[in-house]
């Protein structure tokens, strides 16, 4: 078994000093025996936003641009690239079109996670004509892939309450809008995921791709999937089960059992810590290392992809970050625990978000 | 005339002077009802730009970045902002996030939507201990 190498140095092609700087998430699976590297790139959260005619801000934009030219660099080159959900702002064909145009110039097989920001205007219908199934599975050098659909919701919230598309695209896009609705992968798609586990064994590595945590973190900005206990124990029987997810704009990670957890960021603008909400109760996990506060002055600070190594047989998680200082988040050999390896190692301390 | 007397004298005058006409400093409940009612409706008000596309010229909103108001810490202001190098208010920052990420216009300080905004942040953070200069 080969030993974590966090920073993954020979990945990159004479670009160190762009690496130094890159805001994506890499995202290594890690496994035991003989397995071979997995190398996954995850870019995610690009809230394509369009103005008006031609025009989409910049800023966003950007952001997506450069994970996409970033991830481009990787030698050797991925095995897949995820792209984790929330491509467009509003769920319109042009901010889909726009973002579809810009991921095209990946050079990888791209794996897609819907959004809620894609699905709540036509309920993923063009989103489907571009990328496909919204929930499906494959096999990949020994590890099990499942994606799913995490943003569902109440099937009167979805269908009944709002007089127009657009007005119930508005209600969910804004994360503190009371108006919203609780996600949740619903009875079919788990029907669907326990049937599709039947057929993998206790000792093959489970890797979930959702755009929501499957777990319940802070209600209030939908940091949370309502039937996530629900999920979590169809993943409770496999040694090495693992849920990687979209949606929080902020380094997140956890154990639940026997299932890891771990966030991507975004690469449009960072979220603000739950904890940061004066007024409501929130339940980070405490296994967490916050990452460090933006600074609103660098506009890609706090944005970035990741490459993730599943060789262990868990996912490490080297998050690119552009502006500040990369991160490494894995199983610690030690404690079974997801870890970070330079603020837990090194024992750098965590900025105090408030 | 003893210290004291001279200013009971003083009293008396005043009382005499403003004999028939309230009291400076006497309120009733509905007083306050009315200002708290004044100053929510400002801060609604303050909400409602909060999460309004149109206040810049790209269409983002405040609340895109800052879900209720969170990271804004208005209880620190004004504070030295080491990007600007100087000690600025919340309403300067406000203005700033205005012209960067929502590529708007500059406003007043004392415009009534900074005004507004100011409100509904500080609302958002009511009970926090106040740390003004905190990094």
């Amino acid at each position: 078994m080969r030993t974590n190498d966090p920073s993954r140095r020979g990945l990159i092609r004479g670009a160190g000093a762009l690496m130094a700087t890159l805001p994506l998430t890499q995202v290594k699976l890690a496994f035991g025996g003989q397995r071979q590297d997995i190398n996954i790139a995850y870019i995610s959260d690009s809230h394509i936003q369009h103005i008006k005619g031609n025009e989409f801000v910049r800023n966003w934009d950007r952001g997506l641009i450069r994970a996409v030219a970033e991830t481009n660099l990787l030698l050797p080159k991925p095995d897949f690239v995820v792209f984790g959900g929330d491509l467009a702002q509003l769920g319109t064909k042009p901010e889909l079109d726009h973002g579809a145009e810009i991921l095209s110039a990946l050079n990888a097989d791209v794996k897609y996670v819907m959004g809620e920001h894609d699905y709540y205007l036509d309920l993923g219908a063009y989103w489907s004509e571009l990328f496909g199934p919204q929930h499906y599975s494959w096999n990949h050098k020994g590890v099990h892939f499942v994606v799913l659909n995490s943003i569902l919701t109440h099937k009167e919230w979805t269908f009944d309450r709002w007089p127009t598309a657009e007005q119930r695209m508005l209600e969910m896009a804004g994360l503190d809008n009371p108006n919203g609705s609780p996600f949740m992968v619903g009875a079919k798609q788990r029907k669907w995921l326990e049937r599709d586990l039947k057929k993998v064994t206790d000792d093959t590595p489970v890797v979930v791709f959702s755009h929501s945590p499957i777990q319940k973190i802070f209600k209030h900005w939908n940091f949370w999937t309502d039937d996530a206990d629900e999920v979590q124990a169809l993943l409770g029987r496999f040694h090495s089960a693992n849920v990687i997810y979209g949606h929080v704009h902020q380094i997140q990670y956890n154990r639940i059992g026997n299932i890891h957890f771990h966030s991507v960021m975004a690469t449009a603008w960072p979220w603000p810590y739950p904890q940061s909400y004066a007024q409501a109760e929130s339940h980070l996990p405490v296994v967490t290392v916050p990452m460090n506060r933006a600074d609103p002055f660098h506009e890609r600070d706090a944005t970035g992809w990741q490459l993730i190594d599943v060789h262990t047989g868990r996912p490490t998680l080297s998050y690119k970050l552009a502006n500040n200082t990369n991160r490494t988040v894995g199983p610690d050999p030690a404690t079974g625990m997801p870890h970070d390896f330079d603020f837990q190692e090194r024992q750098i301390s965590a900025q105090d978000h408030y | 005339m003893t210290k004291t007397s001279r200013f009971v004298a003083a009293l008396a005058l005043c009382g005499a002077l403003f004999a028939g006409s309230a009291l400076a400093d006497e309120f009733t409940d509905n007083d306050v009802d009315h200002w708290m009612g004044e100053f929510k409706a400002t801060a609604d008000k303050g909400r409602a730009l909060w999460v309004d596309g149109t206040l810049g010229s790209n269409g983002v909103a405040c609340a895109q970045c800052h879900p209720n108001a969170a990271n804004t810490h208005p209880e620190t202001y004004p504070k030295y902002q080491k990007q600007l190098g100087r000690v600025v208010t919340i309403g300067e920052m406000i203005n700033w996030c205005i012209q960067n990420p929502l590529e708007g216009e500059e406003m007043k300080l004392d415009d009534p939507r900074i005004v507004a905004m100011q409100a509904y942040v500080n609302f958002e953070r009511r009970g926090v201990e106040m740390s003004p200069g905190k990094h």
